[in-house]
């Protein structure tokens, strides 16, 4: 028997171009934004955790660690705010792990749309998460009493923290897409992000760490982002910081994102 | 018979690990038909229509899809396809509008045409009071209706329905087949896997039955009714030491149909109704009393039987769900 060949849509070949591989992106990263929009409550809890840290590093630890609490506050609030980055991104992984068990992307991939669209969409419309608690963290900041060093280091230092997230989500997205559970995401993403950001310049200055871990805390990804967002919002070097942070992030980039797609893929068998 | 196959697979086989979950199955569907791909549980109906849906590769045999390739050309089968599964294939937050839009947008048309799609969508499937409402807060019923018609925004040739009705009320099940029947008429290729041999005889041109990843029967819905029997008659006499008598009546009554004696009851497929007053008079003359003397639709358990001797109980539990 031989079997008709239909027409395929007028012009389309079923491998979307880099053009169009945009627009789908944008569009899955609509319908995250959309999910907000009907869900705000989202929001709320998503600054439950680093409104609590804020208050409870400040003030409990603050007397203790720098003197006074706004010293403490002037110091640990760019770490914090790098912290909570490094946090957030572990959503992505989860969110990607219960849409891949229920089914959720099925339909997506039986569509002629590129295979990272889904993905590429979550991790993107999460960035807009990234925005929103660097906001609330800085606007508490400044209501305990933060000098801001200025509006434009503000600003730069949220577009350090997305453009880290847009790289660092893919660890999340790799755990994700390869964990067959979201209580293994959040465990494994825990284990490796808890002793991460600790063992870094986020909350205390390293060089009160016995010799290996401060050589460690030294070169840690995290240091160095909280580093730059000290420099950016309160004092300190600004362009050594930046440059190592840059330098991890496309490290990470490139090591995690062609696994995660890899991993993704063959998850389709 | 046409000789235009919409869908055609030949020697079609999966296995995950040792499970082989689809094996060897040949299928065809002709263009502008329905193929029903009826089977229990765990048959590997699921796996059938993920494989042909471009979301898993075969292990060994070859499909085509509108004549592309399933594996070669992917990418060009999406392009021709729709997918309506058990999943959840809609987002519950989104309202129906959003749900339909942003499918319209992912296949790259403009907003304006993305909306207006939707909005036409909504109305033929009798959405539109339900537009804006979140998808979570409809009905099962409607919540199938959205499903199929998010499958139906890039105007697909060819449908795949895995299991449409299941857990749907008589009333809902009703209006889905409607729309299914509207679709064939405009055209479309429909393979539609099902459990229950009223929904494959009210909606397939053809049917292949499925048990354990084969196909152990193809035919029209006439064909396998022949075979089987379309209707089931179930004997239960008052006196259960007339069993014997009563099986032994109806075997000789019905010839090359065998019929069961089990649990205190014959049951027997019937194809000509005529026999039941036959029947009953001779159950009359012989002075057997009867507590059930029941025809019905035959049920895809009865459908098993008949063809492989063992009930329909589910296969296993692996295949179906998913992977």
């Amino acid at each position: 028997m031989t079997a008709a060949t239909l027409d395929t849509p007028s012009g389309v070949t079923g491998r979307p171009g880099l053009g169009a591989t945009m627009s789908q992106t944008l569009s899955m990263a609509w319908r995250q934004m959309v999910r907000i929009k009907h869900n705000p409550f989202e929001l709320v809890d998503l600054s439950l955790s680093p409104v609590m840290f804020l208050l409870l590093f400040v003030y409990v630890f603050g007397g203790q660690m720098a003197g006074s609490t706004t010293d403490y506050l002037q110091y640990v609030l760019g770490g914090l705010i790098a912290q909570n980055a490094i946090f957030l991104t572990m959503y992505t992984g989860t969110g990607i792990n219960a849409d891949l068990r229920k089914g959720v992307y099925d339909r997506f991939r039986s569509l002629p749309i590129a295979r990272s669209a889904p993905l590429a969409g979550k991790i993107f419309a999460d960035l807009f998460k990234q925005v929103w608690s660097v906001a609330v963290m800085l606007i508490l900041g400044v209501l305990m009493g933060f000098e801001l060093r200025s509006l434009s280091g503000a600003l730069l230092a949220t577009v350090v923290i997305v453009v880290f997230a847009l790289a660092i989500s893919w660890v999340s997205v790799l755990m994700g897409v390869l964990a067959d559970s979201e209580e293994k995401v959040q465990i494994y993403s825990f284990v490796v992000i808890m002793p991460l950001t600790f063992t870094s310049s986020a909350f205390v200055d390293t060089s009160t760490m016995p010799g290996f871990l401060g050589a460690w805390a030294d070169v840690n990804p995290v240091t160095h982002l909280a580093d730059a967002m000290r420099g950016l919002l309160s004092s300190g070097p600004i362009a050594e910081p930046l440059m190592w942070t840059a330098i991890w992030a496309v490290v990470i980039f490139a090591v995690t994102a062609p696994l995660a797609m890899r991993a993704y893929k063959k998850k389709m068998v | 018979m046409s000789h235009d196959n919409a869908i055609e697979t030949e020697g079609l086989t999966k296995n995950f690990g040792d499970l082989i979950a689809v094996d060897r199955v040949d299928l065809n569907a002709r263009a502008g038909t329905v193929l029903g791909v009826l089977g229990p549980n765990g048959a590997g109906k699921t796996t059938i229509v993920r494989m042909l849906a471009t979301l898993s590769e075969p292990t060994a045999g070859t499909a085509r899809v509108g004549g592309f390739d399933i594996v070669r050309d992917a990418p060009h089968v999406r392009t021709l396809i729709g997918l309506t599964g058990q999943f959840a294939g809609v987002d519950e937050l989104l309202t129906g509008e959003e749900n339909l839009r942003f499918i319209g947008r992912l296949l790259g048309m403009p907003t304006r045409d993305a909306k207006a799609r939707a909005r036409e969508l909504l109305a033929e499937f009798n959405l539109s009071d339900a537009a804006d409402k979140a998808a979570k807060a409809y009905s099962g019923g409607m919540r199938r209706r959205l499903d199929l018609a998010a499958s139906l925004v890039g105007r697909p040739r060819i449908l795949f329905l895995d299991e449409p009705t299941t857990g749907l009320d008589p009333r809902a099940r009703g209006e889905l087949w409607g729309l299914v029947r509207s679709l064939v008429a405009d055209g479309t290729t429909v393979l539609l896997t099902t459990q229950y041999l009223e929904e494959a005889d009210q909606l397939a041109d053809d049917i292949a039955v499925i048990d354990h990843g084969t196909v152990i029967a193809t035919g029209t819905p006439t064909q396998l009714k022949a075979k089987i029997g379309g209707q089931t008659l179930r004997i239960q006499p008052e006196d259960p030491a007339q069993l014997e008598a009563v099986g032994a009546l109806v075997a000789e009554r019905f010839g090359d149909l065998e019929p069961l004696v089990e649990a205190g009851a014959v049951t027997v497929g019937v194809n000509d109704d005529a026999i039941m007053p036959v029947l009953a008079a001779d159950l009359r003359e012989r002075g057997i009393g009867l507590t059930e003397f029941h025809l019905g639709l035959s049920s895809l358990d009865e459908v098993f039987l008949t063809l492989t001797g063992h009930r329909a109980e589910d296969n296993e539990t692996e295949s179906e769900t998913d992977r």
